[in-house]
């Protein structure tokens, strides 16, 4: 269980996931902040009022899967790295998911590397598309990589072969 | 004699909000520290902090050092900075004794005073735990983040609380492995995206494991740990052997409360707050009325909850001493409300039941 | 075992500085401590107990605990973790209590 292993439960996951319909329109947030803590930077920094946490900040995130278009603020904001964007729209293969990566070195575009599931272990080879490092993200840079679609609720990190 | 309207021991984020809001409130500052920069432990915190807007959630550690800074400095008018100067006694005509550069003794005599000396960290008892190699989180954090010196190859953390788990994080940013995080608690303490963001870089978290042993010749070869059954009694075969250079120990931090102590200020062994704690009213006013205290000091919390209470400290010190800030009521109302958002979720229930005991209403 | 890349942080280290431990001559950086440029050199035994003469190193970094006392310069009973590093420095771990000569 997480309180003893840091790593969610597959309902859990499942829970805060949008459903495939959804994720297959295009990219949208997933937020994996299973406790409450007082934190509410992921709310403040949407500028589609996709978040909602209310007057509390200790409650849970509440995402709007209408509203959310995916942009990935969020995912450079959140202090506690939980948020990830996942595109089902470009292919039925494959899904894109977005994740923050704060080490160095950073993926290249193109680059095969090892996806990671939830424990850091080992699942699949997954290509990276797109590295986004601009300054408003401030050192979080944003990492989408190609993941074969049965991977879709295990598919969390990436470990290059050099990471320091 | 240094005279002064108001003297703050501690440039940590504690002290150094509490100096930026009695410098609003038009008090002439005096603050103290003892190392040569201000900030704190700031100065080494790379992740984001929690909380809301107020408290610079988003914003990583260094940076809010830098904002406060920067307040701190749009106010040198009001605030005299004192570094390399440590306090050494507190005295009950209110004179203060201070040493600045290891040589040259002062006395100061302020109006009113607040302490902000925040915590130090716990120690943990074990078999050659004074074996080079083993070390507080916080030295790491130092040595690492500050300096940018790897503190050794192969980590082991003990404590899977925020700090553990954090510096944990920071460990394997700098290049270093963890080999594994353990805690005697059945529980991550901890915020659990801390721990999922570490484990998911594959870090193993042993819960209900304690250190049994460190061997070692000259410093850190290898780090024994063992398996606590319900009752937290070590369980023998339970044995699991880490080659590990570091042991980073992450197991607390106890408020620095002497100068509070000596001061005479009425103090609680208060265990939800860390230690022995001043009893103060909901201004951080001590039972010494001219001393106030914000931070760690007066019972371990997170730092943004340690910056606000030096604002309100600043704020109702400064009151104390005739220099009214003219949106008080305001500003001590959204003081007390941010620390009770902090303080108001499931993680903080501790820190409720802490405060309510040190309240002197 | 200095880092040379960092994901969030930027060194800029200070210039050189030269300084002398247990008769070695090694090299740290302006702004760094005695017990950080001991440590980037590969030194982890910074003293030894009074008593028992077991090794020390450093434990909190910050001047609290006291585990770090070595002579520098002649001076028993430095804190070397809040100790900042100066141009030809002599380090040496300090044998029993120490005496103020």
């Amino acid at each position: 269980m997480i309180e003893k292993t840091g790593i969610p439960s597959r309902e859990q996951v499942m829970d805060v996931f949008p459903d495939v319909e959804r994720i297959n329109k295009g990219p949208v947030a997933v937020i994996e902040c299973y406790k409450e803590i007082p934190c509410n930077p992921c709310t403040t920094s949407c500028k589609f009022n996709a978040i909602y946490i209310g007057d509390d900040i200790n409650k849970r995130p509440d995402l709007s899967e209408e509203k959310c278009i995916g942009c990935g603020v969020c995912l450079s904001k959140c202090p506690g790295l939980a948020i990830m964007v996942v595109d089902g729209s470009k292919s039925s293969e494959t899904v894109d998911i977005t994740i923050p990566y704060e080490f160095l070195p950073l993926p290249k575009p193109g680059e095969i590397v090892d996806g990671l599931d939830r424990s850091g272990a080992f699942i699949a080879k997954v290509k990276i598309i797109k590295v986004l490092n601009p300054k408003s993200y401030d050192r979080t840079p944003l990492v989408t990589a190609s993941v074969d679609r049965k991977y879709l609720y295990d598919f969390r990190n990436i470990r290059l072969e050099e990471t320091l | 004699m240094i005279q002064t309207q108001l003297a703050i021991i501690g440039g940590g984020p504690a002290g150094l909000c509490a100096a930026i809001s009695a410098a609003e409130s038009g008090s002439k500052v005096l603050l103290i520290e003892r190392n040569d920069t201000l900030g704190g432990q700031l100065v080494k915190q790379t992740h984001m902090f929690f909380g809301s807007e107020k408290q610079y959630a988003s914003t990583r550690g260094i940076d809010i050092a830098k904002i406060l800074l920067d307040k701190l400095e749009e106010h040198k008018d009001n605030i005299t900075i004192m570094k390399d100067t440590t306090v050494l006694g507190i005295y009950e005509d209110g004179v203060i004794t201070a040493m600045r550069d290891e040589d040259k003794y002062m006395k100061i005599k302020p109006e009113a005073l607040i302490v902000a000396t925040g915590a130090s960290e716990k120690f943990l008892a074990f078999p050659n735990n004074d074996l080079p190699g083993i070390y507080g989180a916080g030295a790491v954090q130092t040595l690492m983040n500050v300096h940018g010196v790897k503190p050794g190859n192969k980590v082991l953390m003990v404590g899977a609380g925020n700090i553990g788990l954090i510096v944990s994080y920071q460990l394997m940013q700098a290049g270093v492995k963890v080999e594994a995080i353990i805690d005697a608690a059945p529980k991550i303490g901890g915020y659990l995206v801390h721990a999922s963001k570490i484990r998911r870089m594959g870090v193993p978290i042993y819960t209900s494991y304690t250190v049994k042993e460190a061997i070692g010749s000259d410093a850190l070869e290898k780090a024994i740990i063992w398996k606590l059954d319900e009752a937290w009694k070590p369980i023998a075969g339970s044995e699991i052997s880490f080659d590990v250079d570091v042991m980073c120990v992450s197991v607390g931090l106890t408020p620095l409360n002497e100068l509070l102590v000596m001061s005479g200020c009425e103090m609680q062994y208060i265990p939800e707050l860390s230690g022995i704690v001043p009893m103060r009213n909901e201004n951080y006013q001590t039972t010494v009325p001219h001393i106030f205290t914000a931070g760690d000091s007066c019972g371990v919390e997170e730092a943004s909850s340690a910056m606000v209470e030096g604002y309100l400290a600043g704020l109702c010190a400064s009151d104390h001493i005739g220099n009214r800030h003219p949106m008080y009521e305001e500003k001590k109302a959204d003081f007390i409300n941010q620390l009770e958002g902090l303080r108001s979720g499931p993680e903080a229930a501790h820190i409720r039941s802490g405060v309510e005991k040190s309240l002197r209403r | 075992m200095r880092i040379k890349e960092h994901p969030i942080l930027n060194f800029n280290r200070g210039k050189e500085i030269h300084f002398r431990f247990s008769g070695k001559t090694m090299i740290g950086y302006e702004g760094e401590t005695v017990a950080a440029a001991l440590h980037a050199n590969g030194v982890k035994v910074l003293g030894e107990s009074i008593e028992k003469h077991r090794p020390r190193g450093f434990y909190c970094a910050i001047g609290n605990c006291s585990s770090c006392l070595m002579e520098v310069d002649g001076v028993p009973n430095v804190k070397t973790c809040v100790t900042k590093l100066k141009e030809g420095m002599s380090v040496e771990i300090q044998k029993g209590k120490g005496e103020l000569k």
